[in-house]
């Protein structure tokens, strides 16, 4: 019982690992522009779909579709900036939602023209078998994608706090105008979070698409899961995404072993409408 | 008096349409976007003129369609009795979950809408007397009239005629009342319209109820012309989706915005989706999502509101010229 228990856990903190590293992408976004991407889920589920068509074109593992999927969804993301988030920005709010929705849609949807609406999976010995550490059993594709996240996260952090770009990307989220005197191009440093947010999805989805459903509604699931992450860790903060992810992924995996695996999405909707609800103040952020 | 003239001359080809194109699939047709039209007439009431974008409207369209089909299943009355139940439910989900959802601003009050949604679909589904995954049923045989149970569409037709001139006609009558000023202020500027003593809360709650129960009334007439209703069909997302692009496509916040925008959408997806079967159902929501990335990059406003502009702009161009002369002898 104690050690199923701890195992649930610990396979709930993998999994949370990686919706940290998904939600740190939306978080990057929202907190630099104030623009929510309703299409957030569906870039994690394009993602997955990368490493699928990898395995059954190439038959390669994450090794190489992680990092392709990253590439591409990166690029998707600068496409994304510049082709609709630039201009959408400044217009009204019905225009900002429409916008990513109807994003949203288009790449749903088009997966499910292409690829039908069949649950997809890789094989699971495509990251080899289970590991036994103190009685405690972990799936070694669970491990890496965890682990991966884990550093691709504290990475990010680094990034945006211990470097030059870094630093220039907050400036630009503090005050474009103020930046853009200052000689830094608030579009370049943008796009660059754009691509970075959805680099991040990428790579989420291909090392979650190891062991998880592939299908193509599987964004609207983990579009909601990046908005409790980011309601509960705060607006614009990747620690904050990190902590919160990790105990969404603990509390999503402990709902689903103790009241069954039905009521796990009860579970986490509830705890963001509840979020939403009472602490609304907690999520203005500094407006 | 022109614009009255328009309207007569627009109405009277709606009430026409279905004398004129009999096919069974052209009738059901535009049955089906009076259906829809009705539907996001009600969205606007809140997201057009209130400018609070609900993502989650499918609830009170599911409240609709669950009484409806609750009130034969149930207890073997005319799923017309459903519609005032209907309405209850949908006002009282409103109010309740109105007063903290309405409390947070743009961003955060679709989200939430969207979440309210996916768990009354999630918890409906794991429950067994709304028929869980299944869903519920209405008469197979209509036992009378009143069960609503026809197979030809031109009395649905008409049925839905009627309640969207209901919609419309409680629409305009809301923009005209104290309470579309204080709308409209709200949705300018919540803070100003607060700072001069509108009640702003109270009026958008308003807004959100009255939109509510006009939404079930739309579920409720959907689930009496399919004569079923389930999780996907009564309370799934892209329900929600589809009445807020109609509205956004037709323009938000104008009164025909939202008849236009299901006038131009039914259509597109009924033909898509006869011309490509099952395959279509597919390309069919990625037309969709092409077609509100479009709209919200190039014409947020809709296209009524495209066309009113294009029609000031004609007509304002004499004026135009008259106050250049002027200009021009001033100089």
């Amino acid at each position: 019982m104690t050690f199923t228990l701890v195992q649930v856990i610990v396979g709930g903190l993998l999994l949370g690992a990686v919706y940290a590293l998904f939600s740190s992408g939306l978080t990057l976004v929202w907190g630099m522009m104030n623009v929510v991407n309703f299409a957030h889920g569906d870039f994690v589920m394009l993602g997955m779909y990368v490493a699928f068509v990898v395995y059954t074109l190439l038959g390669g593992g994450p090794l190489i579709g992680a990092p392709l999927a990253t590439l591409l969804l990166a690029t998707l993301g600068v496409i994304v900036y510049f082709g609709l988030i630039r201009d959408i920005m400044k217009g009204p709010m019905l225009a900002q939602i429409l916008g990513t929705f109807g994003l949203a849609l288009l790449l749903r949807y088009s997966v499910f023209w292409w690829f039908g609406a069949n649950f997809l999976s890789l094989p699971e010995n495509l990251v080899g078998g289970t590991f036994d550490i103190f009685g405690i059993r972990i799936q070694a594709s669970r491990l890496l994608a965890g682990v991966v996240a884990l550093v691709v996260t504290l990475a990010l952090h680094l990034l945006l706090t211990r470097t030059t770009l870094g630093s220039r990307m907050l400036a630009v989220a503090e005050d474009a105008t103020a930046a853009q005197l200052m000689g830094i191009r608030p579009d370049s440093m943008q796009a660059i979070a754009w691509a970075i947010a959805a680099g991040a999805t990428g790579l989420a989805g291909a090392l979650i698409a190891t062991f998880f459903y592939i299908v193509p509604t599987v964004g609207e699931t983990l579009g909601i899961v990046a908005f409790v992450t980011v309601s509960l860790g705060g607006f614009g903060s990747v620690p904050g995404a990190l902590v919160a992810g990790l105990l969404i992924g603990v509390i999503e995996s402990l709902s689903g072993y103790l009241i069954g695996a039905v009521y796990k999405d009860i579970v986490v909707y509830s705890l963001f409408l509840g979020f939403l609800w009472f602490r609304p103040q907690g999520l203005m952020g500094k407006t | 008096m022109r614009r009255t003239l328009w309207l007569l001359i627009a109405l009277a080809l709606v009430v026409a349409y279905p004398l004129v194109f009999t096919t069974p699939f052209q009738q059901r047709l535009g049955a089906l976007v009076l259906l829809y039209a009705i539907a996001a007439s009600a969205w606007n009431i809140v997201g057009g003129y209130a400018g609070q974008i609900s993502v989650g409207h499918v609830v009170f369209f599911g409240c609709g369609a669950y009484a409806a089909m609750g009130a034969y299943t149930h207890f073997a009355l005319s799923p017309l009795v459903g519609i005032p139940a209907g309405i209850v439910f949908a006002v009282l989900i409103a109010a309740v979950i109105g007063r903290p959802t309405l409390r947070l601003s743009g961003h955060y009050f679709s989200m939430a809408t969207i979440a309210v949604a996916e768990l009354a679909r999630l918890i409906v589904t794991n429950t067994e007397y709304l028929g869980a995954a299944v869903g519920l049923s209405g008469p197979t045989v209509a036992r009378n009239v009143f069960d609503l149970s026809f197979i030809s569409a031109l009395p649905y037709y008409y049925l839905f005629l009627a309640v969207l001139i209901i919609t419309l006609a409680i629409t305009w009558w809301m923009t005209r009342s104290r309470m579309g000023f204080y709308l409209r202020a709200i949705k300018d500027s919540e803070r100003a319209a607060r700072s001069l003593g509108a009640p702003a809360s109270r009026i958008k709650l308003y807004a959100y109820m009255l939109s509510a129960g006009l939404t079930s009334v739309a579920g409720a007439l959907y689930a009496m012309m399919f004569g079923f209703v389930d999780p996907e069909s009564g309370l799934g997302i892209l329900i929600s989706v589809k009445i807020l692009i109609m509205a956004a496509l037709g323009g938000a916040g104008l009164l025909f915005g939202p008849f236009v925008g299901a006038a131009i959408l039914v259509p597109l997806e009924e033909i898509s989706n006869s011309l490509l079967g099952g395959k279509g159902a597919g390309l069919t929501f990625v037309v969709y999502g092409a077609i509100i990335v479009l709209i919200a990059r190039f014409q947020p406003g809709g296209i009524l509101a495209l066309i009113n502009r294009l029609w000031a702009k004609r007509r304002a161009k004499p004026m135009d010229e008259s106050i250049a002369q002027e200009a021009g002898h001033a100089s």
